[in-house]
């Protein structure tokens, strides 16, 4: 077990040398070593080096805000160390030759990556089923998936196998994951953290972001990856405030927006919106004034989502060709158009074909004004709605998934069925705003399961999101509770 | 547009355009699957989107220029690294010229 398991008790624990960081660290890998084999978070572990980082920030050569605590990455992020798999075939031996702006952060800052986790291939998905290796259990209830597409990454800090972790969020993959695993997750505004480094899915929805326990553990976190990087021309060149500096202290005046079309939605789990309904009254106990906003395209926020991603996905993973990088067939070919054909039906799942063939389908000659052009328009009335109910709310408050955690299998069978947990969370993307998720309930059963809170805040908002989510956090002991992972 | 299920003849042409090699019992299972999904997005169209200029990505940002200096590149070996297979300074491929007709569609 992790003496310190939050990322900011645990720095000020290293900084204060109650612990040392190899000690941290090996505590770290201990847990890894009882605990991994019933979750299978991991793709990949760098003990070692781990202890290497450990060592260097115990004899003062390596400082910063995140010196000496225990981190794990999402496996779509490249690392010059180790191997970029993003859970796929594809990828399984590749080593990227750099890396990504965001670790070059994390490891300026002191952090010690432990390894890299699981995700749907290609973050391609909401359970991490689809990966190509493994399916990440939920640590609630090892029978139940963790989310996804940032499963591992979730999975990975709810079992107390790191102290933090990153993940990337395109639709819901930070928030759906954090939602299920009990734990904090936030999708930054598009542009606020540079996504160079980061394996491209769908390039205008894609944002890298934290995993912690708690709200502060994510601030920190956002003081040090979010900024202009010259590597990504999206990234925003706009003045990155102290996280942490104000979190504490409660908004007043605060609004919180609840849209009508999000009471709505089918397929809500009554605990989920009883939890939500109590987060809401506490909010008004603090004194928030609900604010009812309408976003009435809502209903066409997956079509779109899942029009644009495949989109975008198809362009994109047109890069694995079998002859730059990536798997090649070993079988014969008689010409270059079998070999690419052949490489990529081997090297790709089920899921990401289905995507590239959804987006080539519907970039292809005939059908795309009726769908590309068309949801890009609609991504405009998603923004236009966004910006219309920000101008009478604060905050935007709603489930982060509709349903807790459900069992492994349950929803492989039917992708649409899949598609649809991410009612929440994907118009976030669309839109390009911020969002985050934090615990806000259990479910009632034997092995209870956590309920997440979706707030949703305007670009570059991120500041008084994580106050107004803090704000909540204060007043509750839910981001307090552990899976019990000796008993289950 | 999608009121009619994608055939199973589209998904094979797709599959081509996609440079996917699929034998015929996973174009069968995508035929499904894909009329399914696309039966779904075709949502999209009860939208009057009249006078809307689409959004191609969120932020309002346009062209983003920089100085065009010469800065180092990633060295040969590193390029190389991943290649399935490589011949010097080249990745290599099988013969291009004379197969048979490039299917491009």
């Amino acid at each position: 077990m992790l003496a310190y398991d939050t990322l900011l008790a645990a720095r000020d624990a290293v900084r204060s040398k109650k612990i040392s960081s190899v000690e941290l660290t090996r505590q770290a890998l201990d847990r890894i070593d009882k605990i991994e084999p019933r979750i299978l978070a991991f793709n990949s572990l760098f003990a070692d080096r781990a202890l290497e980082q450990a060592k260097d920030v115990d004899a003062g050569k390596r400082t910063g805000p995140l010196a000496g605590v225990p981190i794990a990455l999402k496996d779509n992020l490249c690392t010059s160390h180790g191997t970029t798999t993003c859970s796929s075939r594809m990828l399984e031996n590749f080593r990227a030759p750099y890396d990504a702006t965001i670790v070059k952060k994390l490891e300026a800052a002191g952090a010690v990556i432990v390894g890299k986790t699981n995700l749907d291939e290609f973050a391609m998905g909401s359970s991490t089923e689809n990966s190509a290796f493994k399916t990440t259990r939920n640590p609630w209830d090892t029978a139940r998936v963790p989310g996804g597409s940032s499963g591992g990454s979730a999975a990975a800090l709810a079992a107390g196998m790191c102290c933090a972790s990153i993940g990337s969020d395109t639709g819901g993959s930070i928030r759906q994951p954090a939602s299920l695993c009990g734990v904090v997750g936030l999708k930054p505004t598009y542009g606020r953290v540079s996504r160079y480094g980061l394996v491209a899915f769908a390039s205008s929805l894609d944002q890298i972001g934290p995993f912690g326990w708690n709200v502060p553990d994510c601030a920190l976190l956002m003081n040090v990856i979010s900024g202009r990087d010259p590597k990504d021309a999206t990234s925003v060149d706009q003045a990155v405030p102290d996280y942490l500096k104000q979190l504490d202290e409660p908004l007043k005046g605060l609004r919180i927006g609840i849209a009508r079309e999000y009471q709505l939605a089918a397929g809500m789990d009554p605990q989920v919106k009883s939890a939500v309904d109590a987060a809401t009254k506490k909010y008004q106990e603090l004194g928030a004034q609900l604010v009812d906003v309408s976003l009435p395209h809502t209903e066409y926020g997956i079509a779109a989502y899942y029009v644009i991603a495949p989109c975008e996905a198809s362009s994109n993973l047109a890069r694995y060709d079998g002859v730059h990088f990536g798997h090649r067939t070993k079988d014969p070919v008689k010409d270059i158009i079998e070999l690419f054909s052949k490489s990529r039906a081997e090297g790709f799942g089920e899921e990401v074909q289905r995507r590239i063939m959804i987006g080539t389908y519907a970039l292809s000659s005939g059908y795309y004004d009726a769908y590309y052009l068309r949801a890009l328009k609609i991504r405009a009335l998603i923004k236009r709605d966004f910006d219309q109910a920000f101008e009478k709310c604060d905050v935007i408050l709603c489930p982060t998934s509709p349903t807790p955690a459900f069992k492994a299998g349950e929803k492989t069978g039917d992708p649409l069925q899949m598609y649809l947990c991410d009612v929440f969370t994907v118009t976030c993307n669309i839109a390009g705003i911020a969002g985050i998720s934090l615990p806000c309930g259990f479910t009632t059963g034997p092995k209870p399961l956590p309920i997440g809170l979706q707030l949703l805040g305007p670009t570059f908002g991120e500041e008084k999101l994580l106050r107004i989510a803090r704000m909540y956090e204060l007043t509750t002991d839910w981001h307090k509770r552990r899976p019990s992972l000796e008993t289950n | 547009m999608a009121e009619q299920k994608i055939t199973l003849d589209q998904v094979r042409h797709v599959a081509k355009l996609s440079r996917l090699a699929l034998d015929e019992s996973r174009l069968e299972k995508f035929s499904v699957q894909l009329g399914s999904i696309l039966e779904y997005v075709a949502k999209i169209s009860e939208v009057n989107v009249t006078g809307i200029e689409p959004m191609a990505q969120a932020l309002p940002m346009h062209n983003v220029f920089r100085e065009d200096i010469v800065e180092p590149s990633l060295p040969l070996e590193k390029v190389l690294q991943n290649a399935p297979d490589a011949d010097g300074p080249f990745f290599k491929v099988p013969k291009i010229i004379g197969g048979e007709e490039d299917s491009a569609g």
